[in-house]
């Protein structure tokens, strides 16, 4: 139901982040953590303050700080690297490829400030090409949570999964919206239920995706809203389930068009159900500075841009 | 004191594992394998201990990590001849559903591969990544990883070894492979290193050189370098090696670096080293 998903705070998905890598470091004593000089940015200080020998600072080195956690897995402890999306991936991605997926090493790379909402520091830190890359990494397991309560139980859950993961989040406060004890992984969450129209969402745009399904049904439009937070493995079943009821789909994140949970929900209903389909997505093109609402505004990830998509997708039909 | 005479029988038939493996293959990297077979078996035969009854974590052992991953005929040879795995496997070197895959991996499970290597630059990361953890754990075992010379030329070299020293790794040692040549000709033609001792000992580490072909210089060497546990650096020993050694027409040259030998070649090979603990079976095909 729509109305079960209310705003309650606003807080940044990185700081679920912190909260929950604190969380693990009471809990788990393998768990430990790295940073290439972004800790306050990572909101790991409380983590480093209570547990300063399982906190490495590797400096502004992120390739070895990829190799220095996979050498870390390998004799059984459980590395949290954390430094910019764009650090995480693109910088790294020969170190993450062969010494931490091929190698099936525990390492769980997680990633903040990814996407346009990065906001004023422009296009160079602005990475929207991250999940593409990842999820093309074999074994490779890829989250996007959308609001603080997700991201910190994300974090919690990727601990006790065995296996490299990327954990992709966020720089902006956020609404949190979420209630506690939803996440797990791999299993997409139906927010509502709906005949006209599947709006399938992840990250920060699970949110704008949450307000368009309330435009929608306030318009008579039934709304069948599902939260990804998973991109990889994907929820197959949820999305299936979901177009046999409406028979046409909307996606939208934060991230290109190409290489995106749009392009992984694609390559699903093309084999089991060729469905009429939108993509509220960035396309093909870099960003820029600016505050994060306007920018997902010119770029097409709006409130009003998921709406539109609706209608069009509606009559495809 | 180790007994010398018979590392060097070891090595010969190391050396014969990797002239017959690239030869049955076709291809490989013979080269920088003959030139470091008197490490690894120096290290694998006398310094390290370790568990051949693989454990993925190496507790309460030493740990060695192969970073210049092509080198991977001699790294297989050595791990087999330790008791890793059969010494028959060897004879499936770069074939499909081998487990001794051209460069090595984790991937197909070959026991005393703990990482994948072979894209150059990654290893002392991995390592170092270990003998944290060892210190962590109040581990009292060495790390030791190997890299090529031109593999220097890799920044993330240069990110791990100033890691090392500011976090006074005393329990890893590098070594380097400091033949003098890469694919595309000489380091000094390719990419010049320049003082190596002196930017070594610039990032701070503990810096010692030997001649990586003289058995008794490799075990002294290695003896000393474990003597830096406990003050506080890092060390790297720079490794004067000659590749292609132990087969005359395959040293003082760089053509042997990935470049197996023919069938007559091979013969000529095999006549200058000694068969001491039997070849591996040759393949069907």
């Amino acid at each position: 139901m729509l109305s079960n998903y209310i705003q309650t705070d606003k807080k940044a998905t990185r700081d679920g982040f912190g909260a929950g890598v604190y969380e693990l470091g009471q809990s788990n004593p393998e768990v430990v953590t790295l940073c290439a000089d972004l800790v306050g940015s990572l909101k790991i200080q409380k983590f480093i303050d209570e547990f300063p020998e399982r906190f490495f600072q590797v400096g502004i080195a992120e390739a070895n700080m990829m190799g220095i956690a996979a050498g870390l897995a390998t004799a059984g402890k459980i590395p949290f690297t954390s430094t910019f999306a764009n650090f995480s991936t693109g910088r790294v991605y020969d170190q993450i490829r062969q010494s931490i997926a091929y190698s099936h090493k525990n390492v769980k790379i997680c990633a903040s400030h990814a996407g346009l909402t990065l906001g004023e520091d422009g296009a160079t830190h602005q990475i929207l090409e991250d999940v593409g890359m990842m999820k093309m990494l074999p074994g490779m397991t890829v989250i996007n949570p959308c609001d603080y309560n997700q991201t910190k139980e994300a974090t919690i859950a990727i601990a006790k999964h065995h296996g490299p993961v990327y954990l992709r989040f966020g720089r902006p406060g956020w609404p949190v919206f979420m209630p506690e004890g939803s996440f797990e992984i791999g299993k997409g969450i139906q927010m509502n239920e709906g005949t006209d129209v599947s709006i399938v969402a992840t990250g920060h745009m699970v949110w704008y995706a949450v307000e368009a399904a309330r435009k929608l049904e306030e318009s008579g439009v039934s709304v069948d809203l599902i939260n990804i937070h998973t991109i990889k493995p994907l929820d197959e079943e949820i999305i299936l389930n979901s177009v046999a009821r409406t028979n046409c789909i909307v996606v939208a994140e934060e991230h290109q068009r190409l290489g995106g949970l749009g392009e992984s929900i694609a390559g699903v209903l093309a084999k089991n159900n060729p469905t009429p389909m939108e993509f509220v997505a960035v396309n093909d093109t870099f960003g820029e500075s600016g505050k994060p609402s306007d920018l997902l505004e010119k770029y097409g990830l709006s409130i009003a841009d998921i709406n539109s998509a609706a209608q069009r997708v509606i009559a495809r039909k | 004191m180790a007994d010398i005479q018979k590392l060097k029988s070891i090595a010969n038939q190391v050396r014969r594992d990797i002239v017959r493996q690239t030869f049955y293959a076709t291809c490989g990297h013979p080269g920088g394998s003959l030139g470091c077979t008197d490490l690894l078996t120096a290290l694998y035969f006398e310094i390290m201990e370790h568990n051949p009854d693989f454990n993925m974590k190496a507790e309460n052992e030493d740990v060695f990590f192969l970073s210049n991953g092509h080198i991977s005929p001699l790294f297989y040879s050595i791990l087999a001849r330790s008791g890793y795995f059969p010494v028959e496997e060897l004879a499936t070197f770069r074939k499909l559903n081998s487990r001794l895959q051209g460069h090595p991996a984790t991937h197909e499970g070959l026991p005393g591969v703990r990482i994948a290597s072979g894209s150059l630059g990654q290893g002392l990361s991995v390592a170092i990544g270990m003998a944290y953890a060892k210190r962590l754990n109040n581990d009292p075992k060495m790390v030791y990883a190997l890299t090529g010379d031109g593999e220097l030329q890799e920044g993330q070299i240069w990110e791990a070894a100033m890691f090392a020293a500011h976090y006074k790794m005393d329990n890893l040692i590098v070594i380097v492979d400091w033949n003098g040549v890469q694919i595309d000709g000489s380091n000094e033609d390719v990419m010049s290193l320049g003082d190596l001792p002196a930017k070594w000992s610039a990032f701070g580490w503990r810096v010692m050189e030997m001649n990586g072909n003289d058995m008794t210089d490799v075990v002294i060497t290695l003896e000393e370098a474990k003597k830096g546990r406990g003050k506080g650096k890092p060390t790297v020993i720079l490794m004067k090696t000659e590749m292609g050694f132990g087969v005359d027409f395959m040293m003082g040259t760089h053509k042997w670096h990935g470049v197996a030998p023919n069938a007559e070649q091979t013969e000529k090979a095999l006549t200058q080293l000694e068969e001491t603990l039997g070849d591996f079976p040759a393949p069907n095909s």
